[in-house]
């Protein structure tokens, strides 16, 4: 059982979660994540360790509440617990000098994104961060991203702050104004990073992406979250969550994430028409933690 | 005491065991065989020729002192019969279930070579279960506090094993479980209608009854390194038990496609996550009702994949194997299920494309069929393709059950701990030492892909090392 000791919006639909788990805190590097299960008859989502506080002993998640065990736990508050959090699991983000890195971060990829940024920033690369939101309401940690960066970009879809257009729209900008790019991480929706992976190509500027593959135990042992790197199986619980976007097969991963598309509907439609049933099963387990 | 002649004794038919009809139990999860009742069962326990020489004995992977404990049965005192079986196995309601009694104990039964031999796994399952029923347990009695720490990494047969065997010696034993539930393969990989969860949740409870400490969502190698362990956690020694890792593909055509599976992956959503209580519980599966489903395979996993995906409403459950019916490595028993329960094999034929639907989704496969040749490493033929006899079958799921090789999680992480060729632990066979100081292993790591009762002796093995270590402190 795993302690909630702060939850707060920080966006509509997003949640910032401090949780108390002192053997991760203590071990997790910037692109780790952690498998969360809510309560007892729930599913294992993989969440991406956003930050980590190894004398406080917490770690730091942000949730967007998309489908129906995101929005369960978006109801969770302070004082409340989740069931089970493992990890880190995954490989670490490949932190070293490269020069000038551009990290990009769409919707709440920007919050995955953001560790490897200070990373990439203690490194002693100079940092361009493009931030990508929908909209205004949507754009998460300016603040926090604007202290690392050396540059900041905000893009959001309908113009409503920072510049009107598509994250790849600076990239390209500032590609084809000659300044030199080393290394581009790109993290959000599989279109954006897809989109990004297309930019960078015929530059051949080294592009890495973070798959985000339906998973269950996340040691490599069931191969669900299998994508095709290179022409080669792998397992993004183990051999990634990062690869070299130039290789990822982008067809099966956005495939492979279809796969229960309906069955998914059918339970954010069950939960969303009475969350009470999956509410209590998660307090119950919080009062049960308490006696 | 047996006051029957061993004439009278051997009069005595085998018992059979009461099982789910399969008509009915080919659409639930519960379980197929339903257990002796005590009358039976001490029918059965008389029928034992109270060898000198137990065969019976000599031929269980951990040693169960089979005559002792039947001859407790006979004797009515069956509680002192479950505490003389867990001295040398401590998961008697499992193995009883799930052990190839056919190649081992009762293999060895002298009846066998007349008659029938005796029911030892049914005499052992239901001294197991008659505990649970009566609400008592007969546990061994425990040594006293010797101040040692002993880890265990996973929550399997071997690691569960060696922690009933060192928790009595007295020692500190605690189990580190990369999932969230106790059991390891016992609750992921073998499913409810053969091994029930609540048999392996009352085995764990007799183990933290005996005080073995159990950690949940550790990943040893990730959470925390076996270093670590030694050095900041004040652990003596480590038992390395972290099962067969890695599922095997076959690198074939099409096994991305959406609709097929590993083995692993499509027991564990059904077993640990419950998928076959979707929507109650949130892990889904492809919906199986009136669907075509292969299994590629002929081992137990292979039995156990394609009859849970009949109690899935599979229309359809093939079970294709390279070999034929007589090389199949499953337990004799969970084949007479499998076809009871309508499974169709499928046998000299294997799959060489999985076919797509135009979107991603599987629609068939392309098979081949096979022929034997000569044997191979494994002493058993080898199945030849035969050219030009390639033929479809129509499919809406396909599980690939032909194995799994060594997780590396946890000797990429701990570098002195030598692997072999393979990628599994190596270990010396007789003590079960690693190559590295304190640090012993066993059960699927050290073997890749085998039995729960191998692993179970792998473990008493350990244990045994592992206590001279502790108590001698030479390595």
């Amino acid at each position: 059982m795993f302690s909630i000791i702060e939850a707060q919006f920080v966006a509509p639909d997003v949640k910032k979660f401090r949780i108390v788990a002192p053997r991760i805190a203590r071990k997790r590097k910037a692109g780790h994540f952690v498998l969360v299960r809510v309560h007892p008859k729930g599913e294992r989502v993989p969440l991406t360790i956003a930050d980590s506080d190894p004398a406080a002993g917490t770690i730091t998640l942000f949730v967007q509440g998309i489908g129906k065990t995101t929005r369960l736990m978006n109801l969770l508050e302070t004082g409340d617990y989740v069931s089970d959090v493992v990890g880190p699991l995954g490989k670490a983000s490949e932190i070293a000098f490269y020069g000038t890195v551009v990290v990009i971060g769409g919707g709440v990829g920007t919050a995955i994104a953001f560790p490897t940024s200070v990373a990439m920033k203690q490194a002693g690369n100079h940092v361009i961060s493009i931030i990508g939101a929908r909209n205004r309401d949507l754009v998460i940690l300016e603040s926090e991203i604007s202290a690392i960066s050396d540059e900041v970009i905000l893009t959001t879809d309908d113009g409503s702050y920072g510049r009107k257009g598509l994250v790849i729209d600076p990239l390209k900008e500032l590609i084809e104004a000659g300044r030199k790019v080393d290394l581009v991480l790109a993290i959000g929706p599989i279109p954006m990073m897809r989109a990004v992976a297309e930019v960078t190509r015929p530059y051949g500027i080294k592009t890495i992406v973070s798959l985000n593959s339906i998973m269950i135990d996340g040691t490599g042992m069931c191969g669900g979250c299998r994508v095709v790197v290179a022409d080669k199986t792998q397992f993004a619980c183990v051999d990634g969550p990062e690869f070299d976007a130039h290789l990822v097969n982008f067809d099966v991963l956005r495939q492979r994430n279809s796969l229960y598309r309906e069955a998914e509907r059918l339970s954010l439609d069950k939960f969303q028409q009475d969350p009470s049933a999956d509410l209590a099963c998660a307090k119950e387990m919080c009062r049960l933690q308490n006696l | 005491m047996n006051s029957l002649s061993p004439k009278e004794r051997v009069k005595i038919p085998r018992q059979k065991m009461p099982e789910q009809e399969p008509e009915s139990r080919r659409k639930n999860f519960e379980e197929v065989n339903l257990g002796l009742e005590l009358e039976l069962a001490k029918r059965e326990a008389h029928r034992c020729l109270e060898c000198a020489n137990t065969k019976c004995v000599e031929t269980c992977p951990v040693g169960v002192k089979v005559k002792d404990f039947v001859q407790l049965i006979v004797a009515g005192d069956i509680l002192a019969a479950a505490a003389k079986m867990r001295e040398d196995n401590v998961l008697p309601a499992i193995t009883g279930r799930v052990c190839p009694q056919e190649d081992q104990c009762e293999g060895g039964c002298i009846l066998g070579k007349k008659f029938k031999p005796l029911a030892i796994g049914y005499l052992e399952r239901f001294v197991a279960d008659y505990e649970a029923a009566v609400g008592k347990v007969g546990l061994p009695q425990k040594a006293p506090a010797t101040g040692k720490k002993v880890a265990i990494v996973g929550s399997g047969p071997a690691g569960l094993t060696v922690a009933g065997d060192l928790i009595q010696r007295g020692h500190e034993v605690t189990v580190f479980e990369a999932l969230h539930e106790i059991g390891g393969v016992l609750v992921y990989g073998i499913p409810q209608f053969r091994l029930p969860k609540e048999i392996v949740r009352r085995e764990v409870d007799n183990l933290r009854a005996l005080g073995v400490r159990f950690e949940t969502n550790v990943v040893v190698g990730k959470t925390v390194t076996i270093d670590e362990l030694f050095q900041e956690e004040g652990f003596h020694a480590v038992f390395v038990a972290t099962g067969a890792g890695l599922p095997q593909f076959m690198t074939i055509p099409g096994e991305h496609l959406n609709g097929v599976y590993s083995a692993n992956e499509f027991l564990t959503r059904v077993n640990l996550m419950r998928a076959y209580r979707f929507p109650e519980y949130d892990s889904p599966l492809y919906d199986c009702r009136g669907k075509n489903v292969a299994v590629i395979g002929g081992g137990n996993t292979a039995m156990d994949a394609i009859r849970t995906s009949l109690r899935l409403g599979a229309a359809n459950g093939y079970l294709i194997y390279r070999r034929t019916e007589a090389e199949m490595p499953a337990r004799i028993e969970e084949v007479k299920h499998a076809k009871e329960e309508g499974v169709q094999l499928m046998m000299l034929a294997a799959p060489v494309e999985f076919l797509d639907n135009g979107s991603g989704w599987l629609k068939g496969a392309r098979c081949i069929r096979m022929q034997l040749g000569e044997p191979d490493d494994s002493g058993r033929r080898r199945p030849v393709p035969l050219p030009g006899s390639e033929f479809e079958i129509a499919l809406d799921v396909a599980v690939i059950a032909v194995g799994t090789t060594a997780n590396p999680l946890v000797q990429s992480t701990t570098p002195d701990l030598k692997t072999t060729r393979k990628g599994y632990i190596a270990v010396d066979e007789e003590t079960m030492k690693t190559s590295k100081q304190g640090v012993f292993a066993g059960g699927d790591i050290v073997t890749g892909g085998a039995t729960v009762i191998l692993a179970m002796g792998a473990g008493r093995k350990a244990a045994g090392s592992i206590q001279q270590y502790l108590t001698t402190g030479v390595w």
